[in-house]
């Protein structure tokens, strides 16, 4: 039992070694798990292809990302976070407070969010319309101004040119960003092609939202959890059913599931990045740009996120299933990037 | 007479007794047998889709190190040397074996033939000996994971072209390597000596491992001697019948039961908001799996210590030793296997538990292979949860195989435990 002591005595000299705040020496990014899976790629490359170590990445989803990154100016925060949506004013004024005013925006590209089912079934021609009439809690009633609890049971009550099969949806839960996007993109898509409903956004603009935004919740939708792989798994053994998640997942399991054609246009590579397919979302990083020159690597890693061998239309990171924006946006982006630009949300 | 009437009593009631007990018995073995149809299940898959990933497909190509191509030479420095073009020589190598491929999506196919990690291979082969350039090599490279995938029988070919991953002109390629004997497997050491990766053939485990080695030692540390010292005392010295000690023990029995997320936001709260310990390393998991595991270790220290006999202690402070003396030389060598026994059952609750760690920082993507309690890290199941959630379809049979070597883990704790409690274990 002699050991005892020795062991705490251990313990404490480690405890007390803990200059933390000294430096790191590895970039540190948070953030949307949309991106996780391409600033990972990148990250890897970087730390393979450079002397520096591999960036740490944690998929803290859009929001947490951001409050983490805005927590404070300090080396112990992170230096870049990932968002599948743009920063909101009320997150710039954060960061402002917390005394983070030196950021940048890197718009990364495209992520395409697929509504498909399983290879066996029928294809479905769906227009944001139908989707939003198929999913909303609430639909217009009969007269206008009327709102009834979603009485439809099967797409072809939405739509007599769908199957006659029960509308059955697995989708991501409300903190997934891309069930917000789903939300904003397909359902207010369609919403607005109601005139009355978008009329109101101007007279009610609560209701509005509330109308557009809110899913059913009579079993219709389908709350499948964040795992997109668990999702394509449920539509191949049930060919009624389907799913919403993101394009590199349809990409990844093309031999087992296929997407629907949404307002006319089918879900492709060329499509999501001429922005023809509507349901498709624009992806951003952050940097702390006081953390350049601090964190050794940051000024290195923009360079190697914004080569055309990684966001180029031919670059390992449309492999992943990223949808490259077009040739001068990336110019333009990329250039800003490596000057470290201060973001100002009222520009572009 | 009244005796042979109850006699009658009894025999009458015998059959439904022994049928009632039948019937329980049945019960108690059909309750046996779901668990165990269950766990039967259970591993069956997982060992079933994870067996093909200890097996690793290898190509080899023929590489020509022409000085030309990459722009360096054998006196070019090193700098020169690391920053070269190496993936230009191995696409020139595929290039050379099927000539006359066009078109954007081909070409890739093409190249991703081989995982992109050839090109650091011959990196790191020509810094250790620059004279290599300008000379004809032959490698074995890792394959690309649709190429893994396929070597395993997982892509049926005679499925229409549009419904598989791999295109009819892929399998050109496919049969043309493997009837030159270029297409091999081989046991998969990457899994073992890799850190994770985003390219499948690449990722390994060995940052989890170590990540995981780390905390526990943290752990091991603060809980074992913590927990000991706890137990010791409230069962040796603290006063009885105090209605302190009291309100202590109630806690330490009832914090065995909160859930383990509570401790991650606890962690959260004071070692990383007030503390500022780094975030993702293997010093504040282990802080944290500390909490979880103290009142495991506590409550079987205490039986470990209460089942010492009195007569020993008595014994020993009779011949006039102290009651630390009697403490550190007879009772706790007498309860140690009790003692290790429930640290070792707490460390591997601690092994397999991930919800804690969400909330610190250790579900991230480390690259690096941990070196230090300060390093960022991950831990075995929570690599696990990131290849499940991976879009890659190799990532499937890797997600099983990490699950069979954590399970290898554990199953290795559990028999130490079961084995030190048969070796130890003094009955009185």
């Amino acid at each position: 039992m002699k050991k005892l002591p020795i062991l705490l005595g251990a313990t404490l000299s480690l405890l007390s070694t803990s200059n933390f705040a000294a430096g790191r020496d590895y970039i540190e990014i948070v953030g949307s798990s949309t991106v996780y899976p391409f600033a990972t790629v990148v990250a890897e490359t970087f730390g393979k292809k450079t002397k520096f170590k591999t960036p740490k990445i944690e998929s803290t989803g859009s929001g947490g990302g951001l409050k983490l990154f805005c927590s404070g100016n300090g080396i112990d925060t992170p230096d870049i976070t990932n968002s599948s949506r743009r920063i909101k004013q009320s997150e710039v004024d954060l960061c402002e407070k917390n005394g983070v005013s030196n950021i940048t925006e890197v718009q990364v590209g495209f992520d395409g969010i697929a509504i498909a089912n399983s290879k066996k079934g029928p294809t479905f021609d769906l227009s944001l319309k139908d989707v939003f009439l198929a999913l909303a809690k609430e639909v217009p009633g009969e007269k206008e101004g009327e709102f009834i609890a979603n009485p439809y049971k099967t797409w072809k009550d939405v739509n007599s040119s769908l199957p006659d099969t029960k509308i059955e949806v697995l989708g991501p839960p409300p903190t997934s960003g891309t069930r917000d996007a789903f939300a904003e993109l397909a359902l207010e898509g369609g919403c607005k092609k109601i005139d009355w409903i978008k009329a109101m956004k101007k007279t009610d603009k609560n209701k509005y939202k509330e109308v557009c935004h809110t899913v059913r919740e009579d079993g219709a939708f389908i709350e499948a959890g964040e795992n997109d792989n668990l999702i394509v798994q449920k539509l191949v053994s049930n060919k009624d059913a389907l799913g919403v998640f993101g394009y590199s997942f349809l990409d990844q399991n093309s031999d087992k599931v296929k997407g629907a054609i949404v307002d006319g246009v089918e879900i492709s590579f060329e499509n999501i990045a001429d922005g023809k397919y509507a349901v498709s979302r624009p992806l951003y990083f952050y940097v702390k740009g006081d953390h350049v020159g601090k964190v050794p690597g940051i000024a290195e890693f923009l360079t190697e996120f914004t080569s055309e061998d990684a966001w180029g239309d031919d670059g390992y990171l449309t492999e992943k299933g990223l949808i490259p924006l077009s040739e001068e946006k990336r110019e333009e982006v990329g250039s800003a990037a490596r000057e470290l630009k201060v973001l100002s949300l009222d520009a572009s | 007479m009244s005796n042979s009437n109850s006699t009658e009593i009894i025999r009458a009631g015998l059959k439904k007794r022994y049928a009632r007990e039948k019937r329980f018995r049945l019960f108690g073995i059909a309750s046996l047998m779901i668990s165990f149809a269950f766990l039967l299940v259970l591993l069956f898959t997982i060992v079933s889709k994870g067996w093909p990933a200890f097996q690793q497909t290898y190509v080899k190509l023929d590489i020509e190190l022409d000085e030309s191509v990459l722009k360096v030479n054998s006196n070019s420095d090193e700098d020169a040397l690391y920053s070269a073009n190496y993936q230009k020589v191995v696409r020139a190598s595929l290039n050379k074996m099927f000539p006359g491929v066009s078109g954007r999506k081909k070409k890739r196919d093409l190249r991703n033939i081989v995982s992109n990690s050839a090109a650091y291979t011959i990196r790191d082969d020509v810094l250790a000996e620059p004279k290599l350039l300008g000379t004809k090599q032959t490698y074995w490279f890792l394959a690309k994971d649709d190429i893994d995938v396929f070597m395993k029988g997982k892509i049926d070919r005679n499925l229409p072209e549009d419904e598989r991953r791999l295109k009819d002109y892929q399998f050109e390629w496919i049969d043309k390597l493997i009837e030159e004997d270029r297409l091999e497997k081989r046991f998969n050491t990457v899994l073992f000596s890799n850190g994770d990766s985003r390219e499948p053939e690449q990722a390994g485990m060995k940052g989890a491992i170590m990540g995981s080695l780390f905390t526990m030692l943290v752990t091991l540390m603060l809980s074992f001697p913590i927990a000991v010292a706890a137990a010791a005392y409230l069962e040796e010295f603290a006063p009885q019948n105090n209605k302190w000690v009291d309100i202590i023990e109630i806690n330490i029995n009832n914090l065995a039961a909160v859930p383990s997320i509570v401790f991650g936001l606890l962690g959260l709260a004071v070692y990383i908001n007030y503390f500022g310990v780094p975030r993702s390393t293997p010093l504040i998991g282990g802080l944290v799996l500390t909490l979880m595991t103290l009142p495991t270790i506590i409550i079987a220290s205490r039986a470990a210590i209460k089942s010492v006999p009195p007569s020993i202690k008595e014994a020993a402070i009779g011949l006039g030793a102290s009651r630390v003396q009697t403490l550190f030389q007879h009772t706790l060598p007498l309860a140690m296997p009790g003692i290790l026994t429930g640290t070792i059952i707490g460390m591997a609750q601690a092994l397999g538990e991930t919800a804690p760690l969400l909330m610190i920082g250790m579900i991230a993507f480390v690259a690096e292979v941990p070196t230090g309690v300060l390093d960022p890290s991950t831990v075995m199941p929570v690599q696990i949860y990131l290849w499940s959630d991976s879009p890659e379809r190799a990532f499937t049979e890797r997600t099983s195989a990490a699950i069979m070597v954590l399970l290898g883990f554990l199953v290795a704790m559990n028999l130490i435990a079961i084995m030190l409690r048969k070796k130890f274990e003094r009955r009185w």
